[in-house]
């Protein structure tokens, strides 16, 4: 292979370069601080934008990464990972006058990478409470809610299943989003307000029971996303080379050396979602020759962002709409192509046209979303609702000890930041219980 | 086109664009630069007696900023020409017989004794210059020595020097002011007694433009030290359309030409300056923020206003809107206004909401009907206008006359007939007290 890991490291880097001072002095000095602002009404976890754009622009930038983290402890990820484009940019009335937002996103990164930089913690742990709750899951939702609990002074462990903490931060996201160890960074700066211990490698279900974890903890908050891809149970579909979207990236997000990957020439990404863009880009960006993303609906039922869509076709990726899989066709055990079927909307309901063509593939990639890992959580004990953890808007479930947020809850977007939003909630109105 | 010649107290000038007497009339490389950029004339840079002044040798200026880091005030603590007299009388010869069109004035500031006086008058007067202006103006370092501002703010002094120069010289003598006093009229009417031939103003306002808090000493910092300078640019022009103003509506000084200074940036504030009574203006901030090519805006600009509305010449434009500054007093008070929002216009940033709700009158809405919406209430519009200062978009909020019908915040019928606080009947001194 000609290209060497240092050219793939360099493609693999910073979608987003963040801004210099000056940029970011220049940038904030467009916001106009507007009364009840649109901006915080679309932010799922409600940071004050015009009040840490304000500090920025008077020079006060740790005051700012200070209103951030206040609400989103994680808004250095955020920074990196939302879709801000139908989030708080979509609402900024800066639109409106000129159909240009303010970076909300890129100032928010500037706010905090200065202040995480400059390596304190802008909380105290309050008076130890005597207290002790366990966070499940070490993701965004569950980090968000170790934080906060340990700031009302309460004694957290977090159990994850996977060797380091960080969740789909450090496993599920394109390393273009998130380049220079920024997840584990990231835990790093949560963890140094104290009173929070992470366990790996201990998943619920097996090495650990809900019930055990009931007896051990005063409370108990799930947050363990959704493990297990969508399987689809077509002929061919255990070839070699059709593989999980998720998997794929969680390895390329642990390699050391991006040319040791095993990349096909030929790449068809099954999905429309935010994973089945991160696969496609990165298969493309590591030297797959064609990369075609195919999902059964219309562009605008995709789950990836507009921008993500554009993101995927500026690097090369090429998207094809209304086609479904079909069956994976192989030589021996290895997979040579892909065969589809054309597919329309008839009354309401999604059907094949009978029309049908091949796609040639050596590796294909499923991406057809993922769901709750059987075993996790007993129905008996926690309610599911279509088959994720029903909570109500305090984010806790039918246990009365018991909470949930993030992925695997009912009723979420599966975003980073409304996870660590229901993370938020669920510790306060822990604290309450546990205060009361 | 329109005629843009200049004849202000008699100097001609192809434009009534001239660069005030500062840093960039110092030396005749500048000026040269000044002239083929199109400037109409420069008030060269104040001379003094020898020896030579000394200025200091760290920062002279410091800034005031807007949010967007545009320069709106400057301040300087620069004294006059540190340049040995004959060197600059040399090069104004110079410059002013290479370039004969051009207004060339000279600006003085000697010890406020007669013979000093009308010895430099009489070096001046060899160069071959149009004129001279007699620096009473600026605030710092040099008022310590009993000259510039110390005299401007002496009317008698004014009046005594303006006397001296006019004995001996035949070159008109225009007055810069300081505005560094409590009524401008005052040392207007002195420079008018004493025989001036016109008044320049403003000079630049005493100030202390910022303070660093690390090092707990004023900008810009000598060693660890400030002294207050002299504020000029975008930031003063409100204060000197006002001092103009005063000057050009006053019984006695109305016929007194008046040089506009201050802030002076773009053609429209010199076609404020000049419809408020200034018959030319002198630039300094906008050429020291931009560089010299600024003029090439101003020249253009007035052109295309003055055909737009019909304006032949620089004196059909003079003093314009002076009939229409009064004293408070004469306001209508029947004249009745409230905001409009133009709601296509609008994007709803809130920001005329917070402001009337929380400073003002609570005449606007934020939500009707559930939605974010921006409305102005008439029943408590009082129509001050602070929601179309703040508003980023312009003209979507503006101010429209209630012409009949009632004013539903008072519940009294509109009188389009004009009544002013003189005789208002809360006024317990009013004039005509049934």
């Amino acid at each position: 292979m000609a290209q060497n890991s240092a050219l793939f490291s360099e493609l693999m880097s910073d979608l987003h370069p963040p801004l210099s001072g000056h940029e970011a002095g220049v940038e904030s000095d467009r916001c106009y601080f507007c009364y009840d602002a649109p901006c915080v009404t679309a932010c799922p976890t409600g940071i004050d934008v015009p009040l840490f754009i304000r500090q920025i622009q008077t020079n006060n930038s740790a005051g700012a990464a200070k209103t951030i983290f206040d609400e989103n402890i994680l808004g250095g990820m955020c920074a990196r990972v939302c879709p801000t484009e139908t989030l708080c940019e979509q609402a900024c009335v800066r639109n409106s006058a000129e159909h240009q937002p303010v970076k909300i996103g890129a100032l928010q990164r500037f706010a905090t990478d200065t202040l995480m930089s400059a390596g304190t913690h802008p909380y105290q742990r309050a008076t130890v409470s005597g207290k002790k709750v366990v966070v499940v899951g070490a993701g965004p939702a569950g980090l968000a809610c170790a934080h906060r609990l340990a700031m009302h002074g309460h004694k957290v462990d977090i159990l994850d299943a996977n060797p380091k903490p960080g969740g789909l931060n450090e496993y599920g996201i394109a390393s273009y989003k998130t380049p220079d160890n920024f997840a584990q960074r990231e835990v790093d700066f949560i963890l140094d307000i104290g009173g929070i211990e992470i366990k790996n490698e201990i998943q619920l279900g097996r090495q650990v029971q809900l019930g055990d974890l009931l007896e051990q903890y005063d409370a108990v908050f799930i947050g363990v996303g959704l493990k297990e891809a969508n399987q689809i149970s077509l002929e061919g579909a255990s070839l070699d080379g059709v593989e999980d979207a998720v998997n794929f990236i969680a390895k390329l997000r642990q390699t050391e050396d991006y040319s040791a990957l095993d990349i096909g020439r030929r790449v068809v990404v099954i999905g429309g979602g935010m994973t089945a863009i991160d696969a496609a880009v990165q298969a493309k960006l590591l030297g797959a020759a064609d990369v075609t993303l195919v999902y059964r609906r219309d562009k605008e039922s995709m789950n990836a962002s507009v921008f993500e869509q554009d993101l995927a076709q500026t690097n090369g990726v090429k998207i094809i709409h209304h086609a479904a899989p079909v069956r994976f066709i192989g030589e021996q055990s290895n997979l040579t192509e892909v065969e589809f079927e054309y597919t329309q909307q008839v009354n309401g309901k999604l059907q094949g046209t009978g029309e049908t063509f091949t796609l040639q593939a050596d590796h294909a990639f499923n991406a057809i979303g993922q769901v709750l890992q059987a075993g996790v959580v007993d129905a008996d004990v926690v309610a599911l609702e279509n088959n994720r953890i029903a909570v109500n808007e305090e984010r806790q479930t039918s246990h009365q000890n018991i909470w949930a947020g993030g992925d695997c809850i009912a009723g979420g977007d599966d975003l980073t930041v409304s996870a660590v939003q229901d993370g938020k909630l669920a510790a306060e109105s822990i604290n309450r219980y546990l205060s009361s | 086109m329109a005629d843009l010649n200049s004849s202000f107290a008699g100097i001609k000038s192809p434009n009534p664009f001239w660069l005030a007497s500062a840093p960039p009339t110092d030396k005749a490389y500048n000026v040269v630069r000044a002239f083929e950029a199109g400037w109409g004339g420069v008030v060269w840079k104040t001379l003094g007696e020898d020896p030579n002044i000394v200025n200091v040798n760290g920062p002279r200026y410091g800034a005031v900023y807007s949010a967007d880091r545009r320069l709106m005030g400057l301040n300087n603590i620069e004294l006059i020409t540190d340049r040995p007299l004959q060197i600059n009388l040399d090069e104004i010869k110079q410059v002013k017989r290479d370039w004969p069109d051009r207004a060339m004035v000279v600006s003085l500031m000697v010890p406020c004794e007669e013979k000093n006086w009308k010895d430099i008058l009489k070096k001046v007067e060899d160069t071959g210059a149009d004129g001279v202006e007699l620096n009473f103006g600026c605030p710092h370092g040099m008022s310590e020595r009993g000259m510039g501002a110390s005299v401007g703010q002496v009317p008698e002094y004014i009046e005594m020097v303006t006397r001296w120069c006019k004995e001996v010289s035949s070159m008109p003598v225009i007055v810069k002011l300081t505005p560094n006093i409590t009524d401008i009229r005052y040392p207007a009417r002195a420079a008018l007694a004493g025989g001036a031939d016109a008044v320049s103003l403003i000079n630049t306002v005493s100030s202390i433009v910022s303070v660093n808090l690390d090092t707990m000493s004023p900008e810009p910092s000598i060693d660890g030290k400030g002294s207050h300078g002299g504020y000029c640019g975008p930031a003063v022009k409100p204060i000197a359309l006002n001092m103009v103003a005063e000057i050009a509506r006053d019984a006695d000084t109305k016929n007194l030409p008046i040089s506009g200074i201050g802030g002076i940036t773009t053609w429209r504030d010199a076609a404020e300056f000049m419809a408020l009574g200034a018959g030319n203006v002198q630039v300094c901030t906008a050429a020291m923020t931009y560089g010299f090519r600024v003029v090439e805006e101003m020249i253009t600009g007035l052109n295309a206003w003055m055909d737009e509305k019909g304006h032949a010449n620089i004196d059909s434009i003079v003093g314009k809107a002076t009939p229409n500054v009064t004293d408070w007093q004469y306001l209508n008070l029947n004249y009745v206004t409230k905001a409009r929002i133009d709601q296509d216009a609008c994007i709803k940033c809130g920001r005329c909401h917070v402001v009337c709700e929380d400073t003002s009158h609570q005449a606007i809405t934020h939500t009707v009907n559930g939605e974010r919406h921006y409305e102005v209430i008439d029943e408590e519009c009082v129509g001050c206008n602070l929601c179309v200062s703040v508003c980023p978009v312009q003209d979507c909020i503006t101010m429209e006359e209630i012409a009949s019908g009632m004013d539903v915040r008072t519940n009294t019928p509109v009188n389009r007939e004009y009544a002013n606080w003189t005789t208002h009947p809360n006024n317990p001194m009013a004039k005509d007290k049934a």
